[in-house]
């Protein structure tokens, strides 16, 4: 009993000690950047050293979490458990008819009537949501399902704007007439740098997407006869109302029903895509090329897939994009724009459609509505990819793989 | 005949950077085979802790050389002691972790690491004091300025000392026996954990000196500077042949000069566009760089 008690006090007195040494170390590591502060001009120094004690207890309370985190991650006891609930609630909602038909008529009533709710702004945040939403779906197809990481997502996003717009100025050409063509063109720009980096590992393939996505940003802020420069182009047609007259207000209401019927769209063809034939060859490329090619299948064609019905939704949005704002520039496709929609996909869960919705919803909704801390938005985004990563690489929500099982008893497989 | 020797030297300048900091790319990803996307921000916080250090001790009566050498070992110590940190948080706990896992951790990091030094100082460009001298001598140059020089001989310098520390020291013996096998350098009894430690702190260390010259020699810093010199530094590692010093030299070298004459005989406005063109030319038709040599993946 009392040895117990001796090596149960000498272990928290050593916790203690270890989260001691991470908070004066997290003090001594932000010391010059959060503490001081100059102006070169006025040579004048600002020591904020509460800052410094704001950090050191952070860190001193935050070691505690990571250090029982990753033990618990090492372990596992309480994982499976915590995995199981979450199948349990997921597998009620899926399986179980009386609860999944009202629950998603809700849903559904709750789309619907949204924007009879709710005022115009409110129903802008939501569109940008959606639009964030078959982003983070598209790059879903590229990241989650064929385990290309595609920094240079923007790019396509880019294309289908700047298509968009071009041809809205130079020849009057309406929204809908634009919107297959500008996915089609994304898909063709997503083939043409698939060719290339096909034969390149994962995380080559990640810096040179990240390249093609800032050469295109480059070319469209310098060519200026072609892309009219920074300054952008203005001016860009809302989508084409057959015969009525809307008000602005209307516009947007209008815009955020056709934002609805591509999102469900979406969901629609990325669903049906993860259970085809590529959709199971992505993922199984993803999980090991080389025995994926042992198995017959064309890894080359596969990947191009992966890359054009990647871009495609990118390209929809982009011309979304210009409808909605009827302004772009390239200051809209920066990398930060890809790291938004990569970070939409590796909270939500890699690989799994509702954890990209949720996801999107969380990262575009919430920092709309704490504005006051939408400064911290990005710090908040890169600080989540490293902690899901480190403790829950899939996802908020996982995705759910197919699986087929053998019964003994009856003989009959093919179980989802 | 002088316009070609400032661009020569103009190059040589910014390759001698790139270098800096695609030396510490290459001995990272020859160790545990990770591009270390948040190495550019390492460099840019090397920058700011400099130019803070430089302020406050510049307040304190401090002026020539001795400030630049003090300001730049602080920033080499607090850009080892973030790289050392940066490797236990988001690398270390995902050394099993299938490829994916810990480059998007290294990109959460980058990003991360990028806007703390934004909330925490400034979103503005903030001039940089010259803490290279002019020297007397270099008076009469007139296509080439004294932190020019200083730069390409701080990064022979540094080259040298880190081939002779790779090559004849205990620790760089382990080094080199963990980037050719983890676990055979393990069996072996090397402190594997160690090693990539040490790996970390010498490149930070080095991407600290590359970040307070530059600096210094272009005048202003902001939290972004790291991005693009840590994609061009990675291009250049590419370039050389990732895993390779001498590579990384040369690699850095070649873009610089790439970079330099492009931009000052066919347009300036297309200045990153010419060092991404690159990589992806680069990445296509030689992706084992100039001096890297072609591995086969093993089943």
């Amino acid at each position: 009993m009392a040895i117990a008690w001796k090596s149960l006090t000498r272990r928290a007195g050593g916790e203690v000690a270890r989260s001691l040494l991470a908070a004066v170390w997290f003090m001594f590591l932000t010391f010059p950047i959060m503490v001081i502060k100059v102006s070169p001009l006025d040579k004048t120094i600002e020591w904020r050293w509460m800052r410094m004690v704001y950090v050191g207890v952070g860190a001193f309370f935050l070691s505690f979490v990571w250090r029982y985190l990753l033990e618990r991650k090492e372990t596992g006891p309480d994982k499976g458990e915590a995995g199981s609930w979450q199948k349990r609630v997921g597998a009620r909602i899926r399986t179980d008819r009386r609860v999944f038909i009202p629950l998603l008529a809700a849903v559904g009533a709750f789309v619907l009537v949204f924007p009879l709710l709710f005022s115009s702004y409110q129903t802008s945040i939501m569109i940008t949501a959606l639009m964030y939403v078959m982003l983070g779906l598209g790059l879903n197809i590229v990241v989650g399902l064929a385990g290309l990481l595609d920094l240079g997502y923007v790019a396509f996003y880019a294309v289908g704007a700047y298509f968009y717009a071009l041809m809205n100025h130079h020849f009057g050409i309406g929204f809908w007439v634009a919107l297959p063509l500008a996915g089609l063109l994304a898909a063709t720009f997503g083939i043409l740098l698939g060719f290339p980096v096909l034969r390149l590992r994962g995380d080559y393939l990640a810096i040179v997407t990240l390249g093609f996505g800032e050469i295109i940003r480059l070319i469209l802020e310098n060519w200026n006869e072609f892309s009219f420069g920074p300054s952008g182009i203005a001016g860009i047609s809302r989508p084409f109302t057959f015969g009525f007259t809307l008000t602005l207000e209307e516009h947007t209401i209008y815009l955020y029903y056709i934002m609805i019927g591509l999102v469900l769209f979406t969901i629609l063809v990325v669903g049906r895509l993860r259970n085809s034939r590529i959709g199971r060859a992505w993922i199984a490329l993803r999980e090991d090329e080389i025995a994926c090619q042992a198995m017959g299948i064309d890894k080359t064609r596969t990947k191009l897939m992966a890359f054009a019905l990647g871009a495609t939704w990118a390209g929809f949005v982009g011309c979304i994009l210009a409808a909605k704002t009827t302004f772009i520039n390239p200051a809209s496709f920066t990398f930060m724009e890809s790291a938004i929609i990569l970070s939409i996909v590796v909270l939500g869960g890699m690989g799994s459609i509702v954890g990209v919705i949720v996801g999107a919803f969380v990262l575009i909704l919430l920092p709309e509505y704490l504005r006051a801390f939408s400064e911290y938005r990005m710090l908040a985004f890169g600080a989540a990819m490293v902690l899901i990563m480190v403790f829950r690489p899939q996802g908020i929500i996982s995705g759910i793989r197919q699986r087929y099982e053998f019964h003994a008893q009856t003989g009959e497989g093919a179980q989802p | 005949m002088e316009y070609f020797l400032e661009l020569f030297f103009g190059g040589l300048t910014r390759g001698s950077i790139y270098a800096l900091i695609a030396l510490g790319y290459t001995m990272v990803y020859g160790i545990i085979e990770l591009i270390n996307f948040a190495h550019g921000e390492i460099y840019m916080i090397g920058a700011f802790t400099a130019l803070i250090a430089a302020s406050a001790l510049a307040l304190a009566g401090m002026s020539g050389w001795s400030l630049l050498i003090l300001a730049g070992i602080v920033a080499m110590i607090y850009s080892a002691a973030y790289g050392f940190t940066l490797e236990k948080i988001a690398y270390k706990p995902l050394r099993t972790a299938p490829r994916l896992s810990p480059l998007i951790s290294a990109i959460g990091m980058s990003i991360f690491l990028q806007n703390y030094v934004l909330l925490a100082q400034t979103s503005d460009f903030m001039s940089f004091p010259a803490l290279i001298e002019e020297f007397p001598f270099m008076e009469d140059v007139t296509f080439m300025r004294s932190s020019e020089l200083v730069i390409f001989v701080t990064t022979v310098v540094a080259t040298t000392l880190l081939t002779v520390f790779i090559r004849f020291t205990r620790m760089g013996r382990a080094m080199r026996a963990v980037a050719q096998d983890k676990t055979m350098a393990m069996l072996l009894g090397v402190n594997v954990n160690r090693v990539i430690s040490v790996t970390f702190v010498i490149g930070s260390a080095l991407a600290a000196v590359g970040g307070v010259l530059i600096s210094s020699h272009i005048g202003q810093i902001n939290f972004y500077i790291g991005f693009i010199a840590g994609i061009k530094a990675f291009t250049a590692a590419v370039l050389g042949g990732i895993g390779s010093i001498p590579g990384a030299v040369l690699g850095g070298m070649v873009l610089g000069w790439t970079e330099s004459f492009a931009t000052g005989y066919v347009s300036s406005d297309y200045e990153d566009v010419f060092a991404f063109g690159l990589l992806v030319f680069i990445l296509i038709f030689r992706p084992a760089g100039i001096l890297g040599r072609t591995t086969s993946e093993k089943v």
